[in-house]
């Protein structure tokens, strides 16, 4: 079975992100890149299906240059191949145009019967790109699975949203995004990193995948920034040692702003 | 005026009040009409409530597959009137499975997907805030329907009555091979408190709290203030509470009149979570938690003395 993963590289959400002032896009110059935790989990799930069967994992990723960090990750955490979507043309793509790319990029790899993704990556925050996807492609999308098994040309999932949990189940092809309880991602071994740099990784751009560039990126985009700010700081008010009387001092707070 | 689908926020004929949110920013957009998929006999439980807060039409999607297969048939309703009615924006709720049916919907409707507005205006240009409300960005759609996932709590609700006239929608078949059949299903029932992302008081509690059982301290602040529990993520990593009231940046995002946080330290994946609450109130021992750095009142103290008294000082007021 041919198993596509679908990773992406976000800032580091421990370090100070921001966007570009040139085109209102996000800057990801600016912060430390890594490969979004979520995406692990997607790859450690799609190594469990192999080791389990037999499959064949291509990991996918549409970024710049430096996005061949996440795939070497991937790749040492034990992915057959890659392929790596980058292209000027397609910086400050929204959703749905990504959606779009990342259709045309999965049907360059033979023959997929799953996607795995990650439900939600910590930049951009859709958490609907597996829907997106499988609306695009035609497929079922089954979401936030905490657990999964495919099973004969049956996928299925347990499903748990903050709405509540459900079992799904659909036929194959289908995309599965991964929610952070589905496992525990490995580190790669020391044999696994050194097989990565010989894996084939296949670079393509966006005249492969058939499209114009008027199809993508801001061009492309069917929303359009118009500003952006920071947030005012928020200031620290005032702060009090409890000397026993510490909660009747934020209740006499809480009064003064009419909160209670 | 051109026509605004809302779809209607609901767990089985219970109306979230995200729903009347929706309805009162639509109002500023052109003739809010709400759109009710669900399970027969749902129409007639929320179209009381609809009409009251501007619907002027309820367009009615029932089957008993509404609840049998994952987003899709919201996005197949939807997407047959925006076929028909051309409305110039569909508002959907911006929780998980709202922003599933958004998504789907401008890929399938090629619209523009504006997601996570906590505010517009009359010409549809759509507030959002990012990275954890660092940011706040201006973005408009450049497709004839704009696609909106609406952040609850952003907005006050305004009344306003309106005809709230039902109307069948003829729902298709569900194509088997592209959709994922649900099983059992069990939605989450918030019990007596209200919901996390529409309550108007947040109290959390952090690694600070200790313990599962200690979360009791929290749980009888946050009933005093009919408030809702949130926690940190360290006290969710620490099996304090559970999963689905985690704030912050891998949980929820949290923007009430009043936030008391206890026991948090407040790192950086915490704020992202609850940073633009209206009155922040922090108590934590250690005086250099970076919580008090955004805290418009805080207490450097012991949470398990100051919180009894403050819920207590809160019993007495109220009653």
């Amino acid at each position: 079975m041919n198993i596509v993963v679908l990773i992406k590289q976000v800032p580091d959400t421990w370090s100070e992100r921001t966007l570009s002032d040139a085109d209102k896009t996000l800057d990801r110059a600016s912060s430390d890149a890594v490969l979004d935790e979520i995406n692990e989990r997607a790859v450690e799930e799609a190594l469990k299906i192999k080791e389990a069967g037999d499959a064949t994992i291509t990991v996918l990723t549409v970024g710049p240059d430096r996005a061949t960090d996440a795939i070497r990750k991937a790749l040492s955490m034990g992915a057959d191949n890659a392929v790596h979507v980058n292209d000027e043309a397609i910086h400050g793509s929204d959703a749905v145009t990504t959606a779009k790319i990342l259709a045309k990029a999965i049907g360059t790899v033979d023959d997929v019967q799953l996607v795995l993704a990650g439900n939600e990556a910590t930049d951009g925050r859709s958490g609907a790109m597996a829907g997106m996807l499988g609306e695009v492609l035609g497929w079922p999308s089954l979401t936030h699975a905490n657990e999964m098994a495919v099973d004969d040309g049956t996928v299925t999932v347990k499903r748990e949203t903050d709405e509540g949990t459900s079992d799904l189940a659909a036929s194959l092809p289908a995309v599965v995004s991964v929610a952070e309880k589905i496992n525990e991602p490995r580190y790669p071994s020391f044999k696994g990193i050194m097989a990565a740099k010989k894996k084939p990784v296949s670079k393509i751009g966006i005249s492969d995948l058939a499209l114009d560039a008027s199809e993508v990126g801001l061009a492309g985009s069917l929303v359009q920034v118009d500003s952006f700010a920071p947030r005012p700081p928020k200031s620290g008010g005032q702060k009090v040692e409890d000397e026993g009387d510490g909660g009747a001092k934020i209740a006499e707070f809480l009064v003064g702003q009419k909160l209670i | 005026m051109p026509e605004v689908l809302v779809l209607v926020d609901h767990v089985d004929g219970e109306i979230k009040k995200n729903t009347y949110e929706m309805l009162t920013a639509a109002r500023r957009l052109g003739e809010p009409s709400a759109v009710v998929v669900g399970t027969p006999g749902t129409a007639t439980k929320v179209a009381e409530g609809l009409g009251a807060h501007g619907a002027e039409k309820i367009y009615v999607a029932e089957s008993d597959d509404a609840v049998n297969y994952l987003s899709t048939p919201q996005v197949d309703a939807l997407a047959a009137l925006v076929e028909r009615v051309s409305p110039t924006a569909v508002l959907i709720p911006a929780g998980a499975d709202g922003r599933e049916v958004a998504g789907r919907l401008a890929v399938r409707t090629n619209s523009g997907w504006l997601n996570d507005v906590v505010d517009i205006d009359g010409q549809g240009a759509a507030t959002h805030s990012i990275f954890g409300g660092a940011f706040t960005v201006q973005a408009h759609a450049t497709t004839g329907t704009a696609v909106i996932s609406w952040r609850s709590g952003s907005i006050e609700i305004e009344e306003h009555a309106a005809a709230g006239t039902q109307e069948t929608v003829e729902v298709p078949a569900i194509d088997e091979s592209k959709s994922a059949k649900v099983s059992n299903r069990a939605p989450i029932v918030g019990g007596d408190r209200p919901e996390l992302t529409e309550a108007n008081v947040v109290v959390a509690g952090g690694r600070g709290v200790g313990s599962a059982e200690n979360f009791d301290v929290v749980e009888t602040l946050a009933d005093s203030l009919h408030a809702a529990v949130g926690a940190s993520r360290a006290a969710v990593d620490s099996g304090y509470y559970p999963n689905q009231f985690q704030v912050g940046q891998t949980g929820k995002t949290v923007s009430p009149q009043l936030y008391i946080a206890l026991g948090i330290s407040g790192a950086i994946q915490h704020r992202a979570g609850m940073q633009t609450s209206k009155t922040i109130v922090a108590v934590n021992k250690d005086p250099e938690a970076p919580i008090f750095e955004i805290a418009d009142f805080g207490v450097v103290g012991d949470l398990f003395s100051i919180s009894p008294q403050l819920a207590e000082e809160v019993g007495k007021r109220s009653s």
